[in-house]
């Protein structure tokens, strides 16, 4: 089973204009869309019966500091009726912004917070965004790479 | 939710009081903290606060080789370090493609279910103690010592196991070690009815968890809950099942789904959990493969100590992958298994080298706490302590 071809697929059908790019490794398919129609097909993805990912297992980003858009935004959903998984991604600026998921998924508050929290990537329309594991008066983002891995 | 964090009382509701519990609280099963608005005995208001056993693992992992990284993924939920142990392992292989043979997946399989046995005789034991049920605690620790002694005789460590390997396990499982885990595994069905006498139709038991932290199925979903809070929820979701590893998909066991989403049920399909994991390990030794344990590659599988002292390329191997790991293809994966909290996945994403460019762990614990304002608010202050126990958070999970 190749998880996530059939839909990204039918995105790139349906939103052909926000599609960047597609990949896969291991038969794990994944598709960057653009971070603008990023609410839009997620609504879709989770609502419509062919898709229903009712479950965001994980959010992230990975920096890549030599990129024009540094930062990669990485969404897991999960589909409990097909049995599905789905990689979406998204590009962004050093500190986003990046619309929130979370009036999709609930799941999104924690994760969406912990992704500023370490990487310092905003979150448009975040009910309550602030540090989740650092403390409040903390100023750095440990997960980007200009931040040492030890103290020489 | 609210976004008010201050502690000053806000004149237009003088009665509210706001408390603090925790980091530092026996039923908060760790450093988990809450922020607390009460009207009396209601609480009106809960803010959670992580963070206190942060180590910044998915830091420290871009900084290691990924046998490295092994022991720390025992730190994460150090209640069932084994099964954490075997889901990064099986991650690393993903992104290897690499598998192991059918003895290892089935050594496995034993230390996973072992672990789970052993993290839900802890849950019960505590969760019981914190609401006033002290009998349940001595049965289910003594027992859970019994599993201490068999994780201890396989691995050399109660807690800190390390004991998969990249391509296979530390070493192979010993015949009289197999008899023991036998006893215990038979042994395993009756003590459980045995907790179940003291608590399944207790009526204080009864009325301090039915209908309390309830949850429906389509939130518990909605903030991305697993394990066995979500099934107790009704929703049947079980990675062992929906995608199986490790040869999960030959063993018989059956899922246990609850109804009403509240602490009762969550305690039934637990109790139902060890049973079902007894039942998965007693056909794993009913037929444990023969063969090799390992793969035969010794650029990424340690070559036996034996042959390193006395032969020439072993020695160079065992040098290259001590010092200098082995090298991973660029790509990425992701890769879950079914831990007693719930979905534990680890995302690697690896540019070619020894380190990853990137771990993510999806970890379970943190989702499932996620959930706590929504059980907690509108009820009543000593039903927070029930409901905390209920999701079995472990915080070195939630905070990694």
């Amino acid at each position: 089973m190749a998880d996530g071809q059939q839909a990204i697929e039918r995105i790139t059908e349906k939103y052909s204009e926000a599609v960047r790019g597609t990949g896969s490794f291991r038969d794990q398919h994944w598709v960057e869309i653009d971070p603008e129609h990023l609410v839009e097909i997620c609504s879709w993805l989770r609502e419509d019966p062919v898709n229903s990912y009712d479950l965001l297992l994980d959010v992230t980003a990975i920096h890549w500091p030599d990129d024009t858009q540094p930062m990669q935004m990485v969404y897991h959903l999960y589909s409990s009726k097909h049995n599905d998984r789905l990689r979406l991604k998204a590009r962004t600026g050093e500190t986003g912004p990046v619309p929130t998921l979370s009036d999709i998924w609930k799941a999104a508050d924690w994760n969406e917070r912990e992704t500023y929290d370490m990487f310092g990537i905003e979150f448009d329309g975040h009910p309550d965004l602030r540090r989740i594991l650092m403390p409040d008066e903390y100023t750095d983002f440990p997960l980007r790479k200009e931040f040492p891995l030890y103290r020489g | 939710m609210s976004t008010d964090h201050s502690f000053d009382r806000n004149p237009d509701h003088p009665d509210i009081v706001t408390i603090n519990m925790g980091p530092s609280h026996p039923a908060t099963h760790g450093v988990l903290r809450l922020v607390l608005k009460l009207d009396g005995e209601r609480v009106t208001d809960c803010v959670p606060h992580l963070g206190y056993l942060h180590r910044g693992m998915e830091k420290i992992a871009e900084n290691r080789t990924y046998l490295q990284f092994i022991p720390y993924t025992d730190r994460m939920d150090y209640l069932s370090p084994l099964c954490a142990n075997v889901g990064f392992t099986l991650a690393v292989e993903e992104l290897l493609g690499v598998e192991v043979p059918a003895r290892c997946q089935a050594i496995r399989v034993i230390c996973a279910e072992l672990a789970r046995i052993g993290s839900h005789q802890l849950w019960l034991g505590t969760h019981a103690l914190d609401l006033g049920a002290g009998t349940v605690f001595f049965h289910t620790f003594k027992d859970r010592e019994w599993h201490y002694d068999l994780v201890e005789d396989l691995t050399g460590a109660r807690l800190t196991t390390s004991f998969t390997r990249v391509g296979g396990v530390m070493h192979d499982v010993e015949k009289d070690w197999l008899k023991r885990l036998r006893e215990f595994v038979d042994a395993t069905p009756s003590r459980v009815d045995a907790y179940e006498s003291l608590l399944t139709s207790n009526s204080i038991w009864l009325k301090r968890t039915q209908g309390v932290g309830c949850i429906s199925g389509d939130t518990a979903i909605e903030y991305g809950m697993t394990g066995p809070a979500l099934r107790a929820a009704g929703v049947g979701y079980d990675v062992r099942k929906a995608r199986p590893y490790s040869g999960y998909e030959n063993y018989d066991f059956e899922v246990p789904v609850g109804t009403e989403g509240d602490i009762y049920d969550r305690y039934l399909v637990r109790l139902e959990e060890m049973r079902q994991s007894a039942r998965i390990l007693d056909q794993v030794l009913r037929n444990l493969p023969d063969g090799p344990v390992n793969i035969d590659d010794p650029k990424i599988f340690l070559p036996p100590k034996k042959k390193v002292l006395t032969k020439m390329e072993e020695l160079i191997h065992q040098f290259m992958i001590v010092t200098e790991g082995f090298e991973c293809p660029a790509g990425e994966v992701y890769h879950s298994t079914e831990v007693p909290k719930g979905e534990l996945g680890f995302y690697i994403v690896s540019t070619g080298g020894r380190s990853p460019y990137r771990l993510r762990i999806r970890s379970p614990s943190f989702n499932n706490v996620a959930t706590l304002p929504h059980m907690i608010e509108g009820g009543l202050i000593a039903d927070v302590i029930a409901s905390i126990a209920s999701l079995d958070p472990v915080m070195g999970e939630v905070d990694r």
